[in-house]
């Protein structure tokens, strides 16, 4: 039977041309009735309008490395601004001869994350590696230890200053809020009353406000004679209002637990701390780290503003070189290459988000 | 043991559970009280050596700064509350505008990405992606550069439509010139809204009770339309308008608007815009197919599906993400400030530098901030009730 059916098969008819291969892929994806080739048509003229001419401007009539008189003799973008001062706008102020070491820290970083991203190596010695990973990073900034020569914090600059705001912030963010997402979920009327007054006026308001009080108001909080610097206080302000939002996360995560088990930690004798730390957390944690990922990218990219108080992390370091003469009127080309780091950075985390999502509720 | 023999058991207070949770509550309460009064009584020793005064008085003091847009009169010699209330003004006109137009430009970018054109799917994939990972205030510095440094000035001003003129001191449009038929125009609009409204209710009464269906959507647009044309032909059909004009070095006439404005629209509804498309698509897909199908299976017009039965399902989806995205673009229009425009946060910040009070001023901005935040949510809130799913 199977193979007089199979017999039948062999001269079946082959579709039509203009239904299959190149030809019938653009008739049901591009010109599927009247609306959507118009559609495709006019989108296709005003690409055609835009792309050439950008493309022209970007790679065809720039200047690459040359110096700023030869950029304004160039009709098209002027990436000299990039290759002359790559070094200045990546490590701001930090000494010209010791450069090596955020780089190292960087890469460092990287290494670290990358190594992170299978969840198969996830372990309590990942975390070990973490914390030394991190305490290497802020003696390779630092010094002041093993021979390393010491660089105060106020020389501290460009993207080792961004990231460094950005993993701090949220690693020290993330106990902070789930302490906070604890305490609103709790039965105690006064713990939860002052956990949902931090959250949700913190949640209120913008970023900007926290970063001018710790730039002018923090300084009045603290004794005569102590003082912190700029970047701490600003770490300080970042830290308090990531918390904040990391929280309202992991309530999300500790709201989707089922009562069911809250009752089998009690009944097998577990106390509060236990209940959390072996039953509630360790399911409610994993549920929420896609958000999570997502509030780290927002952490990442709101370490922009603290231009606005002045600190010198990437956007600073660009803007105080547009404000060299020799490169004044070259913003765009400039700002093109810091969007194309934060791209990267921030795309390659969205990207891993959505790939932890499907693996997790694959596992479900 | 039995039971009761353990209910009588006297427990000691640190075992039972309704006492400790007392008396952790005092000592965390103790814990935020003592942190609370070192942090204060360390400003006030600070502020009393630094001999910086204290309280709101400043508000009715002489402000002595210029700001550059203002929906109020406003000028140097008027007090710094009036000053703070023309910020807040700029800070609601940005907000309102933007959340418009972030909206529209949302939805049609979440429906392009689900759009079965490959070619407008994709581009919106691309912006999407592409708008959401860059920082919104980088995208302000290079909206703003473009501007002062893209566009040339007042005299080589472009002009890509009649009437239309861009220079790097903004934009001037041409608009109709003053003319008091406008106002009633607007009356005749408002009006015309609120029939429109009292004639949906009655439409939908009546349709329930008889049946028969009334064309809300046509006749409304008529009205609402239909009005203020009215109002303008009987009162003789102004037709004069008022075009910019260079006068020195600058355009007089018409409405110009600053490119720190514009530069911060662009860049907020860029950059919000690209969030919302995501809300928008993820509410239209969570609508399953099946309600569609079943819709249109008792005899439902496209139209009618979709006012009927997507939408109200969409929404209850859509809703609390967007809301929550127009209080983002509320709060990220407080970056003005690194761009000049003069909304809360920057006159707030000039008020800061000029008395040296810096608590009031922050607390200011705080407060503010809180209160667009507390009134959308309360809105919210009554929505959510509105609209959540009755169950049986």
């Amino acid at each position: 039977m199977e193979q007089a059916v199979s017999h039948i098969q062999t001269d079946e008819l082959r579709p039509p041309v203009t239904s299959a291969g190149v030809i019938g892929w653009a008739r049901n994806n591009l010109f599927k009735g009247w609306f959507n080739s118009i559609l495709t048509i006019v989108t296709l003229f005003v690409l055609w309008k835009i792309v050439p001419p950008l493309f022209r401007w970007a790679f065809i009539d720039s200047a690459w490395m040359t110096t700023g008189k030869g950029c304004r003799e160039a009709t098209g973008a002027c990436w000299s601004i990039i290759y002359t001062n790559l070094r200045f706008i990546i490590f701001g102020f930090y000494p010209y001869e010791l450069h090596w070491r955020p780089l190292l820290a960087i890469l460092l970083l990287i290494g670290l994350l990358f190594y992170s991203r299978d969840r198969n190596h996830w372990s309590k010695y990942l975390g070990y590696a973490w914390i030394l990973g991190l305490a290497i990073m802020g003696l390779l900034m630092k010094g002041g230890l093993f021979g390393l020569a010491p660089v105060e914090s106020t020389k501290w600059g460009g993207l080792p200053l961004t990231l460094l705001l950005s993993v701090f912030g949220l690693t020290a963010a993330y106990p902070l809020g789930v302490i906070l997402a604890l305490g609103r979920q709790s039965k105690m009327r006064g713990v939860k009353l002052l956990c949902v007054l931090y959250i949700e006026l913190i949640r209120g308001v913008p970023l900007i406000s926290l970063l001018f009080m710790s730039s002018i108001i923090f300084p009045l909080f603290l004794p005569e004679g102590i003082t912190f610097n700029k970047i701490l206080r600003a770490q300080v302000a970042i830290i308090l209002f990531t918390g904040a939002y990391i929280a309202e996360v992991v309530r999300g995560g500790l709201q989707a637990m089922s009562r069911g088990q809250y009752e089998a930690a009690e009944s097998m004798g577990l106390n509060y701390y236990l209940t959390m730390r072996l039953v509630i957390l360790p399911q409610a944690l994993k549920i929420v780290i896609p958000p999570t990922v997502s509030i780290l990218i927002s952490a990442f990219k709101d370490t922009s503003l603290v231009v606005i108080i002045a600190l010198w992390d990437l956007l600073k370091t660009t803007q105080s070189v547009l404000s060299n003469p020799e490169w004044m009127g070259f913003s765009r080309e400039a700002y093109i290459f810091v969007a194309i780091l934060y791209f990267l950075g921030c795309f390659s985390m969205s990207n891993y988000s959505r790939k932890l999502e499907r693996e997790l509720s694959r596992e479900d | 043991m039995n039971s009761s023999e353990t209910i009588q058991h006297k427990v000691p207070f640190w075992l039972d559970p309704k006492k400790r949770a007392i008396i952790y509550q005092i000592g965390v309460f103790c814990l935020v009280g003592l942190l609370a009064y070192y942090l204060v009584s360390n400003t006030l020793i600070n502020l009393k050596k630094q001999s910086i005064a204290t309280g709101l008085g400043f508000l009715n003091k002489e402000s002595s700064f210029e700001i550059g847009e203002s929906l109020i009169p406003y000028s140097a010699a008027s007090s710094y509350g009036r000053a703070l209330i023309v910020g807040a003004l700029n800070t609601l006109k940005v907000s309102f505008i933007g959340i418009i137009i972030t909206l529209f430009l949302g939805t049609v970018i979440g429906v392009a990405r689900l759009s079965g054109n490959w070619l407008v799917s994709k581009l919106a994939t691309l912006y999407i992606e592409v708008f959401q990972d860059i920082p919104v205030l980088l995208q302000l510095f290079f909206w703003y550069a473009i501007f002062y440094e893209g566009l040339p000035g007042p005299r080589q001003a472009l002009c890509p439509v009649a009437g239309l003129f861009l220079c790097n001191r903004g934009v001037a449009f041409t608009v109709p010139h003053a003319h008091p038929a406008h106002k009633y125009m607007v009356l005749a609009l408002l009006i015309g809204c609120v029939v429109v409204y009292l004639l949906r209710r009655w439409g939908r009464k009546r349709q329930e009770q008889t049946g028969q269906f009334f064309p809300v959507f046509r006749v409304g647009l008529c009205i609402i339309i239909g009005l203020p044309m009215v109002v303008w032909l009987v009162s003789g059909a102004p037709m004069e308008m008022n075009t910019p004009k260079l006068v020195g070095f600058n355009f007089k006439g018409g409405l110009t608007v600053s490119p720190e404005f514009i530069a911060l629209l662009l860049g907020l509804v860029l950059y919000t815009a690209a969030f919302v498309a995501e809300v928008v698509r993820a509410g239209i897909q969570s609508v399953s197919k099946g309600q569609r199908e079943a819709a249109m299976s008792i005899g439902l017009r496209p139209p009618l599906v979709l006012n009927l039965v997507i939408l109200p399902q969409a929404l209850r989806v859509i809703i609390p993400p967007l809301t929550s995205q127009m209080l983002n673009l509320t709060k990220n229009s407080s970056l003005a400030v690194a761009i000049g425009f003069p909304d809360f946060v920057s006159v707030a910040n000039t008020t800061i530098n000029q008395t040296g009070q810096a608590i009031e001023g922050v607390a200011l901005i705080m407060a503010v901030y809180l209160v667009f935040s507390l009134s959308t949510s309360a809105f919210m809130n009554w929505y959510n009730k509105k609209v959540a799913l009755v169950e049986r």
